[in-house]
């Protein structure tokens, strides 16, 4: 089993708590978290509903895997509509809070409505209660976090909160569980700021059991963690390094997204990559990393834990930020680093670190920032809107700056609170916007990594590389190297990790294991847990129904085949160092293909035999 | 030879595995909350701690127990509670100087290490060897080691 079977819904406008049995006919068509949670929203809303209005719904949920102990086993997810692309959100997080959940014996919380004022959710096992929040609202994540366990007196409460940057209504806002993980794209802190909701507190103490065959479970269990451990990717470079160990790996294959997507290699990148947070410092001979970490039983360990250089002048007077916090993964090094030209570690550590503490998605941010920094090297935006800072790439001073003032959703922060899209529509720039969907790229340019073009293209909440990662196989040979300037055949591969991605999501497990396991590694354990059958065959099928699930919504909410597209500077303007020079992502050459292997129409539209076929709600 | 249950913690990354199997051999279900075995985050320092009972040899909780719940294993040195016996009078929580034995309230009798009989599941679940099953008479042995290598001689 697994499950615990049971789902909190929560209503904010009534302060209604109620408690209801988790539809398992649905669980075994969409087996848990991302799926199952997006089922019952496609259930519960209406697609066009605005997304930070009471109709929107806010669903946290976890897989049956979350709070076992297979390796990974503690990822959650929270699943809305978006205000940032108005498709379908889930963003996925680690931690402690998702197996927290479980262990206090729920699968999954269901918030709706919006509150009167701010309050934020206590669970106690089996007892859930609302709380106002009116001494936490105004606070950072980091600050309310403070502020909730020495009110609870308990140091074993997992958080989940929003910072100011969701209150303020900036459109990327995370929710940050455990300090410094977080569910953190496509706003779905937004979401939950816009219910009045401040944070979800829990202890549980009921623990998880209902292993549908313990023996079976704990023998793929064992034999999942050892085919991590002997894996060069998780069982070496990503707890040296973590994900950064892909910064130098990126740029020298001419994919390393530059200044706002106009360059592909960049020239600061070893300075801010993985080997160079091992560095020690000339001012106390210490690095970055202090060590890596774990998430819930994760046996990989990619998380880094970081300090910032005392004397840097970011935190020269600001002794509160001398402590170790969550460090700099690669998604976010790249955002707030080469995106935006800046080289300084110590600077990128700090906004990671604010990122953290107010709940901003640092890929979204870096990219707007980078945006912004075009749009002022070009005129577009003057120092009348930045109050006189020079917004320029390269620039650390600015970037900080940028940071603090989107974090507290002040001044020209408000504007960078909107996200690239909106922002360059604002300013009369719409094409130095990279986005698709509305929603910021990630760190690998599709001019480099042609199957990456359309991955983000047909991602169901916008650019995305958690929605398809052929990097693993284009760039790093996983399971099969293909040719990463080839579009050819790219299709088919982005279509296979996105329903595979799709199910790992939906089980508890994180993504990262799938650089060493495949579907038969993770299959076996699903199956031992679960009651029915989870065969490879059956996840695959999983993750296609999700896939299709998700694609659907999106239609309905009026985000159609004509948004499955890239920015003119990836379609046109060629790469101009490196091994894609003279490159551009061939989107055109693969889309079709994709549409037919997907079962759509020409223009990317759902058919009726596809629906049919995977028995879509209508 | 006896053994000890030894403790690394700058190779802790904090997973918890070690909650996990501990819960899951001794209450049938994932339950960190009942684990005999605490891994503790430092959050500012970025440090993980784990730590648990140390089978004190003149062990106090077992002195303290007025019903002699408390029991020597003679084969592997744990001391371990007889819940058929217990009370749950909590005397010995408050003898233990380390606080590692403890009150469970689900069942009204207290908890603590027994090495799982000689055979302790957290040291296999442990993913990077921060905790280690060996020689009690030698637990230094790492450490001695470590230091060893940075004499002049290293490396020669």
């Amino acid at each position: 089993m697994s499950w615990t079977k049971k789902v909190l819904r929560v209503n904010m406008s009534t302060g209604n708590i109620s408690e209801e049995p988790l539809n398992m006919h649905w669980a075994h068509d969409y087996l848990g978290q991302r799926g199952l949670a997006t089922r019952y929203l496609v259930d519960e809303i209406e697609p066009d509903c605005d997304a930070l209005g009471p109709d929107n719904k806010l669903i946290m949920t976890t897989g049956p895997l979350t709070g076992t102990i297979a390796s990974t086993g503690g990822r959650y997810s929270a699943v809305c509509k978006s205000p940032l692309t108005g498709t379908v959100a889930c963003s996925n997080s680690g931690g402690f809070f998702g197996a927290e959940l479980k262990f206090a014996g729920w699968d999954m919380i269901i918030l709706e409505g919006k509150a009167a004022s701010p309050m934020y959710l206590n669970i106690e096992d089996d007892v859930a209660t609302l709380i106002p929040a009116d001494d936490l609202w105004g606070q950072s994540v980091w600050a309310a976090d403070h502020l909730l366990r020495q009110k609870h007196q308990d140091p074993q409460v997992r958080i989940a909160c929003v910072g100011r940057s969701a209150e303020q209504g900036c459109l990327y806002s995370a929710i940050v569980n455990d300090l410094h993980r977080a569910a953190g794209r496509s706003g779905v802190g937004t979401v939950m700021a816009s219910k009045n909701l401040k944070a979800v507190v829990v202890r549980g103490t009921k623990g998880l059991g209902n292993i549908a065959d313990p023996k079976r479970f704990m023998q793929t269990v064992r034999d999942g963690k050892k085919v991590l451990a002997d894996n060069a990717v998780t069982g070496e470079g990503l707890p040296a390094y973590g994900t950064q160990v892909l910064m130098n790996v990126i740029n020298e294959v001419g994919a390393l997204p530059t200044r706002n997507m106009r360059e592909t290699q960049f020239e600061g990148a070893s300075d801010v990559g993985g080997e160079a947070m091992h560095v020690p410092r000339k001012s106390d001979g210490k690095p970055n990393l202090t060590t890596n970490a774990a998430c819930f039983s994760c046996t990989i360990a990619c998380a880094r834990i970081s300090t910032i250089d005392r004397t840097h002048f970011s935190v020269k007077d600001k002794p509160e930020y001398w402590i170790n916090s969550g460090g700099l993964e690669y998604e976010a090094a790249w955002a707030l680093g080469p995106d935006t030209g800046v080289d300084d570690i110590d600077a990128l550590t700090y906004v990671n670190f604010l990122c953290n503490e107010d709940g901003m998605d640092p890929i979204s941010f870096g990219s707007t920032v980078a945006a912004a920094m075009e749009l002022y090297e070009t005129g577009a935006i003057t120092s009348e809107q930045t109050g006189g800072v020079e917004l320029k790439f390269g620039s650390a001073e600015a970037l900080c700056w940028a940071a603090e003032v989107t974090a507290k959703g002040e001044g020209f922060g408000v504007d960078l609170g909107l996200g690239s899209k909106r922002l360059c529509e604002k300013y009369g720039k719409p094409e130095f916007s990279m986005t698709v969907k509305g929603q910021e790229f990630p760190a690998y340019d599709p001019r480099g990594i042609q199957g990456m073009g359309l991955a983000y293209a047909t991602s169901n909440r916008g650019a995305c590389h958690l929605r398809g990662y052929t990097v693993a196989s284009e760039i790093l040979g996983i399971p099969e190297k293909t040719d990463p300037l080839e579009s050819g055949g790219k299709a088919g591969l982005v279509k296979a990790f996105q329903d595979a991605t799709a199910a790992v999501d939906s089980a508890g497990l994180c993504v990262f294991t799938t650089f060493a396991w495949t579907m038969d590694d993770i299959a076996p354990q699903v199956d031992a847990a679960c009651e029915g059958d989870w065969s490879t065959e059956r996840m695959m099928e999983v993750g296609e129904r999700i896939w299709n699930l998700e694609r659907d919504f999106n239609q309905k909410a009026g985000v159609t085949g004509a948004h499955d597209t890239l920015p003119e500077r990836l379609l046109k303007e060629a790469s101009a160092s490196g091994p894609a020079k003279g490159r551009v992502n061939e989107l055109d050459q693969m889309l079709p293909e994709y549409y037919q292997l997907r079962g759509y129409s020409a223009d990317g539209s759902m058919t009726d035999e596809t629906r049919q076929k995977w028995a879509l709600p209508s | 030879m006896q053994k000890s249950l030894h403790i690394d913690p700058g190779k802790c990354t904090g997973c918890l595995q070690c909650e996990s199997a501990c819960s899951l051999i001794k209450e049938e279900s994932v339950n960190p909350s009942k684990s005999r075995i605490k891994v503790f985050t430092f959050h500012d320092e970025g440090r993980f701690v784990p730590y648990t009972c140390t089978q004190c040899d003149e062990a106090w909780c077992m002195q303290a127990c007025p019903v002699d719940a408390i029991v020597l294993n003679p084969l592997n040195g744990s001391k371990d509670v007889l819940d058929d016996i217990c009370v749950g009078c909590k005397v010995c929580t408050i003898a233990c100087p380390f606080g590692t034995i403890n009150y469970n309230s689900s069942t009204g009798k207290v908890i603590k290490c027994d090495l799982c009989g000689g055979d302790p599941e957290c040291v296999k679940a442990c993913p990077t060897q921060a905790l280690s099953y060996i020689d009690a008479n030698a637990t230094g042995l790492d450490k001695m080691r470590a230091w060893a290598s940075k004499t002049d001689n290293a490396g020669a």
